[in-house]
């Protein structure tokens, strides 16, 4: 019985709403990657798909209303990716 | 009396460890293309002006609408989730069925845009392309690779939806037992997940 009555219905509401912000979001970064920023493109794209994928970790997986052990789980694959990420760039750029 | 423990210890389900066994899976799959995705930036940081150019050849219309039409499957494939649990077997189906038809559109898409780059002699190991030096060959190859390897996770997704509508249909998985379809979600996110990253890294940063 414990199996399903713990799980939280989200509405379709909620749904559409990052639905929304996803495509804009979407739409922001293909105006603001035709901006000549220079350097700064490459940061603000990666940074604009960064938090497109923190909404859909969030919402779309469920994980708002997931315990805490599988939240600690995702975040620390994260940082281990970020880790290794830094280091290897690190590595080249020092070469 | 024997039978009925018997029968209630068979239908046991551990829903949580069935979720965390899905997000372990996840997980490798992360790995994977945060591996990939390494070995992108590594070559393009070495090869920055081949890159550049190269990337200029994609379409970025192509390359949008493609970002929209996942993002708008995703969020069809999380409110089958909350339908199935409202009971409403009609709407989890239509949210299963618009998935599976944007799926389908996003491969199509694929395809034509591939077509393209095969018409123009760009495809890994072709003559035009081991002209254009060595800069292209990578930024082609990683391109054919990571969009592929994306795209075979868009055809697994595929099969997999394909699978929890029919036992949706038939009341396999209801409200009491959705954790299929849950787990099949969480899949289709993750393939979501890496478009995201994948459309600005080859199509924006031209």
């Amino acid at each position: 019985m414990e199996n399903h009555n713990e799980s939280h219905i989200v509405p379709f509401k909620t749904y559409g709403i990052i639905l929304a912000v996803l495509i804009v979001l979407t739409l922001l970064s293909v105006a603001v990657t035709q901006i000549d920023l220079a350097s700064l493109t490459v940061f603000t794209a990666i940074l604009i798909a960064a938090v497109k994928s923190g909404f859909v970790l969030v919402y779309f997986m469920h994980l708002k209303f997931d315990n805490k052990l599988l939240k600690a789980l995702v975040g620390a694959v994260f940082i281990l990716i970020a880790l290794v990420m830094f280091v290897t760039f690190l590595d080249y750029n020092y070469r | 009396m024997s039978q009925t423990i018997a029968l209630s210890h068979d239908i046991h389900r551990d829903d949580e460890g069935s979720k965390i066994g899905m997000w372990l899976f996840i997980f490798t799959e992360l790995l994977l293309f945060a591996g990939l995705f390494i070995v992108y930036g590594v070559y393009r940081y070495l090869n920055p002006v081949a890159f550049h150019l190269a990337a200029e050849e994609l379409s970025v219309t192509v390359g949008t609408v493609n970002t929209i039409i996942l993002l708008v499957s995703s969020a069809c494939m999380a409110m089958a989730s909350s339908a199935i649990r409202m009971r409403k077997k009609g709407m989890t189906m239509l949210m299963l069925a618009t998935t599976l038809f944007i799926a389908f559109m996003f491969m199509v898409n694929k395809y034509f845009e591939w077509e393209g780059k095969f018409h123009h002699g760009l495809f890994p190991g072709s003559e035009d392309l081991l002209k254009l030096g060595q800069g292209d060959t990578l930024f082609y190859g990683l391109y054919f690779f990571m969009t592929g390897l994306h795209a075979l996770h868009i055809i697994v997704g595929i099969v997999l939806i394909t699978i929890v509508s029919v036992k949706v249909n038939n009341n396999k998985l209801t409200a009491e037992n959705p954790v299929l379809l849950d787990n099949a979600g969480l899949y289709w996110h993750l393939v979501d997940l890496i478009w995201i990253f994948l459309f600005p890294l080859f199509y924006l940063i031209a």
